[in-house]
């Protein structure tokens, strides 16, 4: 049995990561990112005032999140609208995102998180929550880190990083966490599949180590939007 | 003539660098920092946040340092109402004794009569839009702003006034320090090139009127977009005098950017 | 929102107690009754201390999924109804209850208790479909473990409809197959309340709670095997803190699994 799993990738290998922010121009804050083939766009509006009234919270801002996946996002056509399983990942993601925003500075205001899947290729989720959290910094929302989220498993009983499509349906086990790296805690986690205690320590130690180097990403995403190579002139029409 | 609040302005002088996990002994006193990233050991101010002593940025923005007291000038983000900025706002609504108004903030701010006429008026025989009608634009000071953030405005400084006719940019209010620039040079220098009249307000909103109104908000786009620049302030001059001097006429070709 | 009784629980776990004196490991009283609903192929009612549910399984005919072709289905739906808290409004499922239903779901799917390749009736054309439904009559907090506990209690007696000479079901009286199950999986419910991790939340301990991780674990052989996760909550856990909470959970599952299997005698 070889070492490299279906596209190549050694056990505890990423798949190719690109990370864009601000590509949304009416959105607050926005940000593209992508792993191997899953791509998701997140957009943040806020903080606002929150419609309707009764959602608001009188000392500290509400983060209100919408996880949806395209209808085109994967082989077989989604149906639009929500499902049971968007909704559980919206709850989720929000979570998985509270611990860093400083909520309380805007009171009664309401932080809008829109994530929306345009490429699903396994791992959605995490992809969904690594662009949410360099949106929300774009958006100029104050945070005290940035949030990161990867996969890890089991795939013909070998604990790989990284779950993708293939791997994920014929995989054995599916682990995603979301990681809060200056306080070393995991923020979201969830598991299917069969493990022993023994081996989840395993897994999710592998999955954490993934999140250290999707984090040097996407700080690297944000520090770029703000390199300028070359001074942009405003034209003026003659 | 100075139309506006001026903040205190700190001289520019960065360049983009790689933020390392341990603050360098000789760091330049302003960076690009990302939420999360070591400013140092002290004490946080506005935008940083302490944790066992040491302090972090709370934003994407440029950190500087004051005798142990870090803080950081976030490169984007809504306005949050603070105490004595002055700021635009639009007449929303008209209420028995006051004015609701509209101060690009996810909080509204309220005007009350007595803040904003000094007469006696009787209320039952005076209709308030004599003073400030729906859709008006005006210049005023936050008075208060309570912790549930009920922001309360007041006309008695004597810049505060109606803004009659030009038209409003709105701008990242983060962004409001650069277009002022130190001890207003940056905003004095586009009026004076310009013959401008300009307003910034604290909350992202800037009234321009003049002739070369579009030049004027030409450049104050710019400085927005630039605003974490090196040596903004005559890089800008030089592109107003080019506009200016271009054809003999200047063109006023720019859309206006958020008429609000 | 927060409420005295909040800021009350978490000054009282600070102290090393919790508010109804349970200790940190334990769980409340549980009260299970299997096959109370004739109307369903299997049920039970569980009271895990004032939380109170009832699941009931009912077996419909369908098709079966193009890529299991010779394998039956499974659905679970929890209903909040609103007679069951003055929290719960009447509507479609909440967030709450949909996380909860899929949780409930994920244990049951993962630890492979029911044997869906016993369930075909024509290849590609006719499978049975397990609904599992549980209605929530109160909550007390933990309506994920007590549904949990609830859904395999009904599974485990369930049976299976008979069918008529139109290969239509019999619903009107008790088939004579057992619903084929192979393992009894349980979901436990940890919380953390400041620096204390808790076993069972009661309704008020859940609002004051931090964080909460549900582990799902299963028996295979002598091995405990751990079948699904679902971390809760607006806090994060350390990695020592869900290692802690799996450990606890392998002891308090096999606790659950023999009442349930008491009940069942």
């Amino acid at each position: 049995m070889t070492d490299k799993r279906i596209d190549g990738r050694k056990p505890d290998e990423l798949r190719k990561i690109e990370a864009r922010v601000g590509v949304l121009e009416k959105a607050d804050g926005s940000a593209f990112f992508r792993l191997g083939n899953t791509m998701a766009i997140a957009g943040v509006y806020g903080p606002r005032k929150v419609f309707p009234r009764h959602d608001e919270e009188a000392e500290r801002a509400v983060l209100r999140t919408k996880y949806n996946m395209a209808p085109f996002s994967t082989e077989t056509r989604s149906r639009p609208g929500t499902n049971r399983r968007s909704t559980e990942i919206s709850l989720v993601i929000r979570e998985a995102l509270t611990p860093v925003i400083f909520l309380n500075e805007f009171p009664k205001t309401a932080i809008d998180l829109h994530i929306e899947v345009l490429q699903a290729d396994a791992s959605t989720r995490c992809v969904a929550i690594n662009a949410a959290s360099l949106a929300l910094a774009d958006a100029g929302v104050p945070m005290r880190d940035l949030i990161v989220s990867c996969s890890a498993g089991k795939i013909g009983g070998k604990l790989v990083l990284d779950i993708a499509g293939k791997e994920d349906t014929e995989g054995e086990l599916d682990l995603p966490i979301a990681y809060y790296p200056k306080k070393k805690e995991i923020t979201l986690l969830q598991m299917d599949g069969l493990t022993n205690k023994k081996e989840v320590k395993e897994i999710i130690s592998l999955a954490i180590k993934g999140c250290e180097q999707i984090y040097k990403k996407q700080q690297e995403a944000l520090r770029d939007k703000y390199k300028l190579e070359e001074v942009p002139e405003i034209k003026t029409k003659e | 003539m100075s139309d506006e609040f001026v903040m205190e302005e700190k001289e520019e002088e960065s360049k983009k660098e790689a933020v390392p996990e341990t603050v360098p002994e000789e760091a330049p006193k302003r960076r690009l920092v990302i939420p999360g990233d070591l400013l140092g050991s002290g004490i946080a101010g506005h935008g940083a946040y302490e944790e066992n002593g040491k302090v972090y940025s709370k934003f994407i923005g440029l950190a500087e340092e004051k005798n142990s007291l870090f803080f950081v000038i976030p490169l984007s983000g809504i306005y949050n109402p603070k105490r004595g900025d002055g700021v635009i706002g639009k007449i929303e609504e008209i209420s028995f004794s006051k004015w609701i108004v509209d101060i690009n903030s996810p909080y509204q701010a309220v005007l009350p009569l007595n803040e904003a006429v000094d007469e006696f008026i009787d209320l039952t025989k005076t209709d308030l839009t004599r003073y400030f009608d729906y859709g008006d634009i005006i210049f005023a000071e936050i008075s208060t702003v309570t912790k549930t953030k009920n922001v309360q405005l007041s006309m008695k400084n004597r810049k505060c006034r109606k803004l009659r006719g030009g038209r409003l940019i709105k701008v990242t209010p983060a962004k409001v320090p650069r277009i002022i620039g130190k001890a207003g040079s940056m905003v004095e220098m586009i009026k004076e090139l310009t013959g401008t009249q300009i307003v910034v307000g604290q909350n992202g909103i800037v009234w321009v009127k003049g002739e070369n109104e579009g030049i004027a908000t030409e450049a104050i786009l710019l400085i927005e977009q630039r605003s974490h620049v090196h040596g903004l302030t005559d890089q800008i001059k030089e592109i107003l005098e080019k506009k200016l001097s271009h054809t003999g006429k200047p063109k006023d070709n720019i859309e206006n950017k958020e008429v609000i | 929102m927060i409420s005295i009784d909040t800021e009350l629980i978490k000054e009282i776990v600070g102290t090393g107690k919790r508010i109804d004196n349970r200790g940190f490991d334990e769980y409340r009283e549980i009260k299970i009754e299997p096959n109370i609903i004739s109307s369903a192929e299997g049920s039970a009612r569980v009271k895990l201390g004032n939380t109170e549910v009832v699941a009931g399984i009912k077996m419909e005919i369908s098709e079966p999924y193009p890529d299991t072709p010779k394998e039956g289905t499974m659905m679970v739906t929890t209903e909040f109804v609103p007679l069951a808290s003055p929290e719960f409004e009447p509507g479609p499922p909440d967030e709450n209850s949909v996380e909860a239903a899929r949780v409930v779901d994920r244990a049951i799917r993962e630890s492979k208790a029911i044997a869906f390749e016993k369930l075909c009736i024509k290849e590609g054309e006719k499978s049975w479909t397990v609904c599992i439904d549980i209605d929530v009559l109160n909550d007390d907090g933990n309506l994920i473990d007590a549904s949990g506990i609830a859904a395999i209690t009904a599974l485990l007696n369930t049976k299976m409809p008979d069918l008529d000479e139109n290969e239509k079901p019999i619903y009107s009286k008790k088939g004579s197959k057992s619903l084929p199950i192979k393992e009894i999986p349980v979901s436990t419910t940890f919380v953390k309340i400041g620096d204390k991790i808790m076993a069972d939340p009661s309704l008020s301990e859940k609002e004051a709670m931090d964080a909460r991780l549900t582990v799902g674990t299963v028996k295979k052989g002598d091995n405990i095997v751990l079948c699904s996760m679902q971390k809760g909550g607006s806090v994060g856990f350390t990695e020592e803190e869900i290692y802690q909470i799996i450990e606890q959970a392998e002891k308090k599952g096999e606790e659950l699994r023999a009442k349930i299997k008491k009940a069942l005698v």
